[in-house]
């Protein structure tokens, strides 16, 4: 340990312990998205990531947001938004479990001393039409993360899988500093003076003003139509990139009258035009719908019999750009990556007996 | 004879699966063996979250050699006058033997050449190597994955194989991993790597040493050391819980147990929340004192052998601590609002996404309520319809809490605790306060077989309203349960129904209670969905006699044939159908009865081939001049008898009515004796089947006789 360092850990030693950790085994270190999202997955730098053929690691923390869950900063326990670091491991090597675990070493849980678990959690987005298995990871009784090998992700069987182990910051801090309250926790202990900044310091205003805002002020008309725009123009968007898909496979289309559907495009191949469309800001304006879906429903502004169907229309984007990515990704590494895509699952079929022994 | 193992080292299995995977795999490596003929004495498992093992002693090193016949041309190509053609020599050769030892062998199509080969056995080495990993691979898992390839799947991913025979590996293959004789110990405990050095009691000491138990020693530990850390407080006890057990007993692979204490000041919860707390969100085990008194104290166990440092013991009690909070955070938050004011709050909460909300399910099973209510009234039953009205109103206003919310299992309990502790209605006396919280709390129940049913005549009307309501709304929209199928869990529901019925003795019949619950659905936007009535009626007399059938067997344990018997003759009225059963299972072993039972089945088939040659039986027995004496005397003695029977019937004296009815047997074998049915007469012929057809009805109103299978 640095001099500089306390122990327990501070909240942003704790990032930087992890964050450290994951960069010394080959992850990229990301900095948080800068979109709205209810969890850490939802960052394309998992959900799109983990689509496609491409080898990735990489590490970030990620606010998350659920207006649900916030309590006016009156619970100890519940926050509408809480900080994820979270690490994808694409495909995960064969000591993921070791490794993960030398993680907890490193933020100073010695593990001779504690009592872990990994039990059986399964993960689903239904809105991200995504799925995989794992575990929640038990430490003394109390969750400390996620992990989570996906198998689908936009509706699309990944192939490699990744792993996702999602670290619930706030919870391991309260943990290591042993308070009974996430606003007690340590955010920042000045090396100087000694003084401590604690999360109350630095985030009950925030969980305050957005329960406030998510359950009360939210102007519920006003955010349907914000739903409605960005869900408008992100289905233009996958219109647009289903046109370009279609006029490139037609190999009798003329260049002009390709020119002429997608003006601005002038002047570039279609494989280029493939390559430079925004199907990442479509992906942002997806993330607007999901987190706008959240505020309506933290309102209590969707009704029973809307609920089913916005989910779905949230889904159909998702996984209309799940769909477009992975064709976007392919124009690159053209058709070797695509013959590495997965075999479908078959069930092992019994040999038949050679030997017919007599009698 | 070497001895056998097979370990699977795997990242931690999910708990609830490790058990009957690791008895299938005994059993396919057993079946393997036996197959293979590498006989073998007995089978055993050794399983723990990381590993699924199979251990054999002494098998086979190889199989026997066999003989085995192999078929050539035919005679007349393999011989010609009497020599060997070149087809019989080239057949020789291929199979290795002399001409000169060819046989000839008689099948259906002629007369073949033939040659005795015999077939060196292959080692157990080589067969296992084949075998073994299809057999991995085949083991069932509730959910798997794949995690290298797709086509390769398991529960979670594979990280080790042992395999050996004796001291030798069986270099087997699974997922790219490569048996070896290298195992691995517990996670903590040990610092990696078990080098096996043989099959046999070597590999599970290997493994002790390397602090990994199997699943009888954990759970031998796991039970002494929850025992040790009680005796700590005097007069306590923890509360057995057999599931609870086995899950932590497939969560660890060297157990140990510590106790740890949370403040009295949680005890004022109900205990109901507290419990759920620790068992299903902590996996603790509650202690007691000796009236079954909550103490403030947990058990939980670890999957490690202490706690020198009091860290474990301390996390956990912050844990619980957090979570008791939470809770108590929402049951003062959920006072804030009443369980009236939250019924409003029900229009937002959807019940089937065809069937609306809980708002209108509540108004649906307030009016079935009245119509059962009623029903029990007109037969007599005391039920207090306030009670019932009030508590049907009430019942799913939990569902809006943030207990609920919190601790779904927990649903109609806290809305129990709620009613319980508010005052719903300052006119109403308290024991009819009372009365209605109980209802609520029960109207789930009996969730399982075991499970009781509602404590008061007002909970059970409730709780079969609201299954009712739930089975017909999905019945009618057409989704009837099939298979595994069954997401809404309608049979347990419909079980819970027949349960109720059966152990309150309600006079219900399941048809009506259907169509009245079907007809609460009238004029909503979820009726344009629904099958006609006659597929609706149809479907759900079907699932309810299979209900029935299962009560019957599985639950009250009569026989087969008693309960096919029974329900043959009607399946709609619970309570009747269990008084006719008891009555058939004591006289069914009467010699009377086997008669009847044959003379039944007679009559049945004289009557079906009656129908298939188009005769009908007459209107009504008369006394013909041509009537055969024993006709007349079976005439006779069904009109004497007839009137006693049915009085015991409405009665539902079956037992009386089933002993009057076994004097039938001599009239009815002197009948079969004596006179001929399908006479040429068209008159006297339909005038008999009419005889044997009133005598039919006049049994089966009890049971269907002819299904009694009964050796003498």
């Amino acid at each position: 340990m640095t001099p500089a360092e306390s122990n327990p850990l501070t909240f942003q030693e704790l990032i930087l312990r992890l964050q450290s950790f994951w960069a010394e085994r080959g992850c990229v270190l990301q900095q948080p998205y800068d979109v709205e999202v209810g969890a850490g997955t939802m960052a394309p730098e998992t959900f799109l990531r983990v689509l496609g053929p491409q080898p990735y690691k990489v590490a970030y923390v990620q606010p998350s947001r659920r207006p649900a869950d916030g309590r006016y900063g009156e619970n100890p326990n519940r926050l509408f938004k809480h900080l994820q670091l979270q690490v994808i491991l694409k495909p995960p090597p064969e000591n993921v479990q070791e490794l993960y675990l030398q993680s907890l070493g490193a933020i100073g849980i010695d593990l001779r001393h504690h009592d872990i678990k990994f039990e059986e959690d399964n993960w689903e987005a239904p809105t991200l039409s995504a799925w995989g298995v794992g575990w929640q990871v038990m430490l003394d009784g109390l969750e400390i993360t996620q992990f989570t090998y996906f198998q689908q992700c936009g509706g699309l069987d990944l192939f490699p899988i990744s792993a996702e182990l999602t670290y619930g910051l706030e919870r391991i801090a309260a943990f290591l500093q042993d308070v009974d309250s996430i606003y007690e926790i340590v955010w920042a202990r000045d090396p100087e003076t000694g003084g401590v900044v604690k999360y109350g310091d630095v985030r009950l205003a925030d969980e305050q003003q957005f329960s406030v805002y998510n359950f009360e002020f939210a102007d519920v008309e006003k955010t349907w139509k914000h739903f409605e725009m960005y869900e408008a123009e992100c289905k233009e968007l996958l219109d647009g990139y289903a046109e370009l898909i279609r006029l490139g496979s037609d190999p009798g289309q003329k260049v002009e009258e390709v020119r002429d559907k997608l003006d601005g495009h002038v002047g570039y191949p279609i494989g280029e035009q493939k390559k430079r469309f925004p199907l990442l800001a479509a992906y942002d304006l997806c993330l607007k719908c999901s987190h706008l879906f959240n505020i309506l429903d933290a309102r209590g502004a969707i009704s029973v019999t809307e609920r089913v169907g916005v989910i779905a229309r949230v889904r159909a984007l998702a996984v209309g750009i799940a769909k477009a990515w992975v064709n976007q990704q392919q124009g690159e590494a053209g058709p070797a990556a695509k013959s590495e895509g997965p075999e479908p699952a078959r069930e092992p079929r019994p040999k038949k007996q050679k030997l017919t022994p007599v009698g | 004879m070497p001895d056998f193992l097979l370990e699977i080292g795997c990242e931690e299995i999910p708990a609830r699966m490790i058990d009957a995977a690791s008895a299938e795999l005994r059993e396919r490596v057993g079946a393997l063996l036996t197959r293979e003929r590498l006989a073998v004495s007995a089978v055993i498992a050794l399983e723990t979250p990381r590993r699924l093992a199979v251990l054999a002693s002494g098998i086979s090193a190889a199989q026997a050699d066999v003989i085995e016949q192999v078929t050539g041309p035919s005679v007349h190509v393999a011989y010609k006058d009497g020599q060997p053609t070149p087809a019989a020599h080239a057949f020789a050769k291929k199979a290795g033997v002399d001409v000169a030892q060819l046989e000839r062998v008689t099948t259906a199509k002629g007369e073949y050449i033939a040659a005795k080969v015999t077939k060196k056995g292959r080692t157990a080495a080589e067969v296992l190597t084949e075998a073994l990993p299809k057999e991995i691979a085949t083991i069932y898992w509730p959910k798997n994955m794949y995690w290298r390839k797709p086509s390769e799947r398991f529960v979670r991913p594979v990280r080790w194989l042992v395999a050996m025979l004796g001291d030798e590996t069986i270099p087997l293959e699974f997922a790219g991993i490569r048996a070896g004789k290298t195992s691995r110990g517990h996670r903590i405990l040990h610092d990696g790597m078990v080098e096996i050095p043989r099959a046999g009691s070597a590999y599970v000491d290997s493994l002790r040493a390397a602090k990994v138990l199997g699943r009888a020693e954990r759970e031998q530990q796991i039970r002494k050391a929850l025992d040790a850390a009680t005796r700590t407080i005097p007069g306590a006890r923890w509360r057995e819980d057999r599931i609870l057990l086995d899950t932590v007993v497939n969560l660890t692979e060297f157990p140990a147990v510590i106790l740890g204490g949370f403040d009295p000041q949680f005890l004022p919860l109900p205990e109901e929340v507290l419990v759920t707390v620790m068992r299903d969100h902590q996996k603790y085990f509650a202690v007691e004192d000796a009236e079954g008194k909550l103490l403030p104290h947990f058990l939980t166990v670890l999957n490690t052998d202490s706690d020198p440092q009091g860290l474990i013991r301390h996390g956990n009690e912050r844990v619980l601590r957090a979570r008791f909070n939470d809770a108590r955070f929402f049951w003062e938050t959920d006072q804030k609002k009443s369980l009236l004011e939250r019924v409003e709050l029900l229009r937002h909460v959807t019940f089937q996404k065809d069937l609306g909300t809980y708002y209108e399910k509540t108004q649906r099973v307030q009016r079935l309520c009245s119509w059962l209510n009623e029903i029990l009234r007109s037969h007599g039953i005391a039920v207090r319809p306030g009670v019932v009205h009030k508590a049907a109103c009430l019942a799913k206003a939990d569902l809006t809490t943030e207990l609920v919310k919190e601790f779904t299992e927990l649903q109609g309990v806290v809305g129990g605790l709620y009613a319980r502790a508010q005052q719903l209605d300052p006119s109403l006396p308290e024991a009819t306060r009372m009365a209605i919280a109980d209802a609520i709390y029960d109207q789930y129940k009996p969730e399982s077989t075991d499970d009781d049913v509602p404590r008061s005549t007002e909970g059970a009307v409730l709780s079969i309203a609201d299954k009712a309501d739930t089975i017909a709304g999905m019945f009618a929209l057409g989704l009837v349960p099939s298979g595994s199928k069954d997401p809404f869990a309608l049979r347990r529901q419909a079980n819970g129904i027949v349960k109720i019925v059966a152990e309150k003795k309600l006079p219900l019949t399941v048809s009506a209670l259907m169509l009245d619950a079907r007809s609460g659905y009238r004029k909503s936007e979820a009726e344009k969905k629904f099958v006609d009535d006659e597929t609706f009626s149809e479907s759900v007399r079907a699932f309810f006699r299979e209900r029935l059938e299962f009560y019957l067997k599985d639950v009250r344990g009569y026989e087969y044939d008693v309960v096919e018997a029974v329900l043959a003759a009607d399946a709609d009225d619970v309570v009747d159908a269990l008084a006719r059963a008891e009555a058939v299972k004591q006289v069914l072993h009467m010699p009377e009865f086997q008669a009847i039972g044959a003379a039944c089945k007679r009559i049945r088939n004289i009557l079906w081939q009656a129908q298939e040659k188009g005769i009908q039986p007459g209107e009504k027995f008369e006394y013909l001049p041509e009537a055969a004496h024993e006709e007349k005397i079976l005439a006779e003695y069904m009109e004497r008898t007839a009137g006693r029977v049915e009085e015991h019937q409405k009665k539902k004296e079956y037992l009386d009515a089933l002993i009057t009815l076994s004097t039938a047997r001599e009239p009815v074998d002197k009948f079969f004796d004596k006179v001929m049915v399908m006479v040429e007469d068209p008159r006297v012929r339909a005038n008999r089947l009419a005889l044997l057809k009133t005598l039919l009805t006049e049994f089966s109103t009890i049971a269907d006789f002819s299904a009694i299978v009964r050796s003498e």
